[in-house]
């Protein structure tokens, strides 16, 4: 009887053990399924341009042709496209973003806080598809109606806001407007976070000595969450990088370089999507797959670049405490 | 005694207190803007969506397919189907993959793997979802054609970092006393995790599962090179053929110039918007009460 309860118990202990391994496995292939997933999609796409790669080279990042008629393609117009949209976004949305983080942080007494936080949140979970539909429709005809012709009378010695706005209101303008409204929401709570984290004491310390409150911020929140800030604009940069919907549906999908921001143009990612419902030859699918493969190592060199700040920043911190 | 020049330093620092001062309330008065504008521009948004959605609302618009070109009339029943299987079938499979990584990476893995494997998810979490959409178009599209299974796959591939990164965030909080018990009881560790630490974690996964279904249902460029050439307007949920969705729907109704057109797009996105709102409201309250209740039992 003492022999079979501890067969028993031999028997349970090595369910257990085998139990552990195949838990551990699992979840390990899991794991390493999403490593390879990534390492699947940088191959496929760089696999795809391939064709396109072999006929353009490198030359194709500096190339301003897209004629499937003449099957010659190149990624220069697009390549300007997403960094002027991108910038004017950031250069919109940094500073705007860092104001509302420090409202929430700093400003807004506790009940404020719990509600304007969740809506700005908010902002993020509407689709870039409604944002575009809402552009075109709404954002679009406002900005050609009101603000672009302000813009041209008081400001159109500028090349940027010279040439005549256009009566559909789809653009550059409109596209990093709407790009303006995505990055913020991802920026403002990231800000937010590290306005939080700024430790007390050194607040209170400057406020006792005698500092208006936008002094202190200026001399102890802002040089703390510095790098920290860095870091989430450049996420922001890398979600303006990558929307195609919003931008598709606002840029008006024109090939060329223009300056005047009320001018339509593409950027990388609104190309390869207006581009859906088919390419007439194999060189202009792989080229679109090139433009893809841009994309994918901007985002990647974009995110490692953010976390290797916040890596630094957080051993700053560390140190500092 | 007050000299004259004292007096005077009186004046001056007086002045500049008050210029401190007004520095500082332009300063505030501008964070208050900027929370301002960013809650008027989710309320322009939300309100213009509701404003030109309600009214195209109809019976139809939930239950007829849409008609061909040129005849009025129809619905987007085919699109709401569509989306629900398309983003279901990304769920089955997003979901037991995000709680394995999540389970590997706060369970078994050292720091030295785990690091890794966080910098992968967060490099996939910043992929534009337009070259995910590529990506399952030259894995599979290229060779095989379209399907709703392609495009599945490429949004569960958005939501996977999403619920693996929740998931952790709440395995995470679970108390170590919890598996410590468990242990202490002579449980296996297969047995603590699957029957405490799981069990204790569940509404915080499904929260952050939810939050991920929120995400992939207003997704539309995985899509497009995935499950957007339909054979046909007829209802369908198999998902080896194109699905028709929701997003697309919106995307493709508002590049039209019909104003019936654009009417269909912006009911469509009452729908969507009410639908992801309302689910993400809804997940962020439960998150918020689960962390207050697993923040008491630690």
């Amino acid at each position: 009887m003492s022999s079979s309860t501890s067969s028993l118990r031999l028997g349970r202990r090595r369910a257990d053990r085998l139990g552990d391994v195949f838990l551990h496995g699992l979840t390990a292939v899991a794991a390493l399924g999403s490593v390879v997933v990534l390492g699947m999609i940088a191959y496929k796409v760089f696999d795809g341009s391939r064709l396109s790669f072999s006929r353009f080279g490198l030359g194709f990042v500096a190339s301003r042709a897209w004629d499937p008629v003449a099957n010659q393609f190149g990624a220069l117009d697009f390549i300007y496209g997403t960094a002027l949209t991108s910038f004017i976004a950031l250069l919109i949305a940094a500073p705007l973003s860092i104001g509302i983080g420090l409202f929430l942080s700093e400003l807004a007494p506790r009940g404020v806080r719990e509600i304007v936080g969740p809506l700005v949140e908010m902002l993020a979970a509407v689709p870039s598809v409604i944002l575009g539909l809402w552009g075109i429709l709404v954002l679009g005809p406002f900005l050609a109606g009101t603000l672009e012709p302000f813009l041209h009378r008081t400001l159109g010695f500028l090349p940027i806001f010279g040439g005549d706005p256009q009566q559909t209101g789809s653009g550059y303008l409109t596209a990093s407007i709407v790009l303006t409204i995505m990055v913020v929401p991802i920026v403002a709570s990231v800000s937010r976070e590290l306005f939080l984290a700024v430790p007390r004491d050194l607040k209170e310390g400057a406020l006792a000595l005698g500092l208006t409150r936008w002094e202190m911020v200026r001399g102890v929140v802002l040089p703390a969450a510095r790098s920290g800030l860095a870091a989430a604009v450049i996420l922001g940069l890398g979600r303006a990088l990558g929307e195609a919907i919003a931008v598709t549906q606002v840029i008006g999908t024109l090939t060329g370089i223009r300056v005047s921001l009320f001018q339509s143009g593409d950027t990388l990612a609104s190309r390869i999507a207006s581009q859906y419902q088919g390419a007439s030859s194999a060189l202009q699918v792989s080229s679109l797959v090139y433009l893809a493969a841009i994309l994918l190592v901007m985002s990647i060199l974009v995110n490692i670049l953010a976390q290797a700040i916040v890596r630094r920043f957080e051993f700053q911190r560390i140190g500092a405490s | 005694m007050p000299t004259a020049t004292s007096r005077l330093y009186a004046v001056g620092g007086d002045r500049r207190l008050r210029r401190r001062k007004l520095v500082n309330r332009l300063m505030e008065i501008a964070a208050m803007t900027s929370a301002l504008l960013a809650v008027a521009i989710l309320a322009i948004v939300v309100i213009s969506v509701l404003q030109h959605g309600i009214g195209a609302l109809s019976l139809d618009f939930f239950t007829r397919s849409p008609q061909p070109f040129g005849v009025a009339g129809g619905g987007l029943a085919n699109a709401f189907v569509g989306s629900l299987m398309l983003v279901a079938v990304a769920t089955a499979m997003a979901l037991p993959v995000g709680v394995g990584v999540a389970i590997f990476v706060t369970e078994f893995a050292s720091r030295r793997v785990a690091g890794p494997i966080r910098l992968a998810l967060d490099v996939l979490n910043g992929l534009p979802s337009i070259v995910l959409g590529i990506f399952l178009f030259t894995l599979v599209v290229a060779a095989h054609g379209q399907s709703g299974l392609a495009a599945s796959t490429a949004l569960a591939i958005v939501m996977l970092p999403l619920v693996a990164r929740s998931t952790q965030e709440v395995l995470l909080l679970a108390p170590a006393s919890l598996r410590e018990a468990g242990l202490a009881l002579g449980a296996a560790r297969w047995r603590t995790i699957i029957g405490i630490i799981l069990p204790t974690s569940l509404g915080g996964i499904l929260t952050g599962t939810t939050l991920a279904v929120a995400r992939a249902a207003g997704e539309t460029a995985p899509l497009l090179f995935t499950s957007s050439l339909l054979a046909s307007n007829d209802i369908s949920a198999n998902p080896r053929h194109p699905l028709f969705s929701v997003p697309l729907a919106i995307f493709e109704l508002s590049e039209s110039p019909e104003p019936a057109d654009h009417a269909k797009a912006w009911a469509a996105s009452f729908v969507l918007i009410s639908f992801i709102l309302v689910t993400s409201l809804a997940a962020r309250a439960a998150l918020g009460r689960s962390r207050r209740k697993l923040g008491r039992v630690g």
